[in-house]
């Protein structure tokens, strides 16, 4: 793994992000972590139906890798992509109305957890299929490239996902062509139950990079720093027109894959200790330490983020439901007669 | 929802039948193997394969990577080369990912080759809407693989069904498709001990009628023995048929209970055009049966739209209950 600090000691996020987009970064992963609270707790009081994905533990990589992006900037998420909204922006109530399947929502309530896109911010959506992002990633880069727009996409996936074939086709392509994406693979050490070590045959998804002559790095994913280091040269080295990168975070859920998990192909022992290696945790810690944020200061930015998402709750429980009339508005951009 | 059967005989729920067929299949076959994702330990994503893994170990019971393409293209390859892979699909909507060898190698290898090769594979898609999983996790695309020559499709609606049609499958020399519905796995019915088979081919009449034929699929067969139980109570006399297979299709139990009834409801859940109800109304039409209707045939089927998250939304664009009474009243009423 890279060493995440630069000659003069300065971790590299210190040294790169003024105090108020570090303050604003931390605020961000205290509402992924409260909005996906917030979403279990609705579940578990039976207020929403379907599934979820939470990516609990997984913050650091989600606002890591869109710290250099702006709104033309694109994303491409995946169906563990709250985290990835919320980094590229998102609104939280809008989000959370969408959970509840209602119109006020960003899918008008057609889509919930594992649909959220908001391509005004540039998020061009969570995707219910393993893998179903990574070629559209490469489309947008083509469009970015073709149109002249300087935009730069990132490309959420996890290390399950580096096993289709969407994975291989995608990075090959976005090679050839010399495409502005960073592939960035959020190594949470298992696709569901299957761990890498039997799934992957490689030690390092990054080292997968190789085949397609691209750069390829493993970073720890809960140092946001380290994080915003590896993603930001990618994204720089693709807006300069070089080409892809690879870039793995490594990192863990907390949770279970989605509610039907119990658990029983890791242990305890082993959620315990990476839940000792909190990303929000060690991001505080990085903020006060460097006299970035103090103790009390952290304090109301998680306050903050408590209230922002109690507000969306309400928000989202008040809004109305879509109208059965209109199920089948949006199949085609003009209604046609079935 | 619950089969009506005696309390005496032994139920078990579609899920477990369905594990139940495997672990015959597997006890007197060392050729047969489980492939699919989360299959083993995790026990499958509705906890179908269960507990097999620990009795029959991960080399028979093997967890994928994250590869329908590649996964389904291995069992294809296998089948023809001396093993029975049962090939799960975690989600039917993913095996749009394994679709090439479906379609183009598992479905023709047999006859590009003049008959050289069989391919005696088993795949097993988890379909239909209800769970809240919305657009991409609730699809019923069973009509995709029955438009292919050179596969077998099967539904079934019951646990005792579900059991005999896999133990059918793998005795199948071609490769047969299983669509299950999620809704049903938890469902309780009858189901007989030891080996059997159900014949892949044929369609069950679950109940007797006189004045309408209605003709269901997977889930819809349950709602339309519901309905026609409240369709008695009006005088309404009504004959559920469970399709059971799709490909090929049981034509003379069909074409049968139209000329006795001469009245069609089909009811289905995948999307309603282009699909089972055009191919049963399509074979009553071109068949001696057109001339009994009495009425135009009713087709109802899912919206024109994908499968939304919200659930009233997902409940209002799949056929339910009140629907099939609706059509039913209607056509002994002669109102349409
Ligand atoms: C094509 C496809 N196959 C399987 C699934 C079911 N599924 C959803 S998430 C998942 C695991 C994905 O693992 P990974 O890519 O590592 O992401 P993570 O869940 O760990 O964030 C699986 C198997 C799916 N949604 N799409
Ligand atoms: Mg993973």
């Amino acid at each position: 793994m890279r060493d995440t600090v630069t000659p003069n000691n300065i971790p590299y996020a210190i040294a790169r992000y003024s105090a108020e987009e570090l303050k604003d970064a931390l605020k961000k992963m205290y509402l992924i972590r409260k909005f996906e609270e917030g979403a279990e707790d609705s579940y578990m009081r039976g207020l929403i139906h379907g599934t979820m994905h939470l990516s609990i533990g997984q913050e650091a990589s989600a606002v890591g890798s869109c710290m250099s992006l702006s709104d033309e900037d694109k994303i491409t998420s995946t169906h563990r992509g709250h985290g990835h909204c919320v980094a590229k922006g998102a609104d939280l109530s809008r989000m959370f109305a969408e959970f509840f399947g209602k119109e006020s929502g960003y899918c008008k309530g057609r889509g919930g957890s594992m649909h959220i896109a908001d391509p005004s911010k540039g998020n061009l959506g969570a995707n219910g299929i393993v893998g179903g992002g990574l070629p559209i990633a490469v489309g947008a880069a083509l469009s970015a490239k073709r149109l002249g727009t300087g935009a730069v996409t990132v490309c959420f996936f996890g290390d399950g996902a580096n096993n289709e074939g969407a994975f291989h086709e995608a990075l090959n392509m976005a090679s050839v062509w010399k495409l502005p994406v960073v592939f960035v693979c959020e190594n949470n050490k298992y696709g569901m139950s299957t761990s890498t070590e039997r799934s992957t045959s490689v030690k390092n998804i990054a080292d997968r990079a190789v085949a397609y002559a691209m750069p390829g790095v493993t970073v720890d994913g809960n140092d946001f720093s380290a994080v915003t280091e590896a993603v930001d040269a990618a994204v720089e080295r693709a807006r300069n027109g070089e080409g892809p990168s690879l870039v793995e975070n490594v990192t863990y859920r907390w949770r279970g894959h989605s509610k039907s998990d119990r658990n029983r192909y890791r242990t305890k022992e082993e959620i315990a200790d990476w839940q000792s290696r909190d990303p929000i945790a060690a991001m505080a810690k990085l903020l006060t330490d460097h006299k970035i944020a103090t103790e009390d200061e952290v304090a109301g930015i998680e306050a903050d983020a408590t209230r922002i998402i109690e507000e969306a709750i309400a928000f989202a429980t008040e809004g109305a439901n879509p109208k059965i009339e209109e199920v089948t508005r949006d199949v085609y951009t003009e209604e046609t007669a079935s | 929802m619950n089969m009506h059967s005696k309390t005496d005989l032994r139920e078990l729920s579609y899920a477990e039948a369905i594990r139940e067929a495997m672990d015959i299949a597997m006890a007197r076959d060392e050729r047969v193997i489980l492939m699919g994702e989360d299959i083993g330990v995790y026990g499958g994503a509705f906890g179908v394969t269960g507990e097999l893994v620990e009795k029959y170990g991960t080399d028979r019971v093997m967890d994928t990577p994250i590869s329908e393409l590649g996964g389904a293209g291995v069992a294809v390859g296998a089948a023809m080369t001396g093993l029975r892979p049962i090939f799960e699909f975690q989600f039917s909507d993913f095996a749009t990912l394994g679709m090439e060898q479906i379609v183009n190698q598992a479905a023709k290898i047999r006859y590009m080759l003049g008959g050289a090769v069989s391919v005696p594979v088993v795949m097993r898609f988890p379909s239909g809407s209800g769970t809240g999983a919305a657009a991409q996790h609730s699809q019923s695309l069973e009509a995709w693989t029955a438009h292919v020559p050179g596969l077998k499709v099967v539904q079934p609606a019951t646990p005792a069904d579900a059991k005999g049609l896999l133990l059918a499958a793998l005795e199948d020399p071609d490769p047969v498709m299983i669509y299950e519905h999620k809704i049903l796995y938890k469902m309780k019915g009858h189901v007989p001990e030891g080996y059997y088979t159900t014949p892949i081919g044929k369609a069950a009449v679950m109940r007797e009628g006189k004045d309408l034929t209605i003709i269901a699929t997977s889930i819809m067969v349950h709602k339309a023995l519901d309905a026609a139980q409240t369709l008695a109570a009006e005088g309404i006399d009504a004959e559920v048929i469970d399709l059971r297979t799709i490909r090929p299709m049981d034509r003379d139990t069909v074409l049968t209970s139209v000329r006795k009834t001469g009245r069609l409801v089909c009811v289905y859940e995948a999307v309603k055009t282009l699909g089972v109800g055009a191919e049963v109304s399509a074979m009553v039409a071109e068949s001696d049966a057109f001339d009994y209707l009495d009425a135009p045939i009713i087709r109802l089927g899912g919206a024109e739209c994908p499968i939304p998250y919200n659930p009233e939304l997902e409940k209002a664009v799949v056929p339910q209950v009140p629907d099939i009474l609706e059509a039913a009243r209607n056509l002994a009423k002669g109102r349409v």
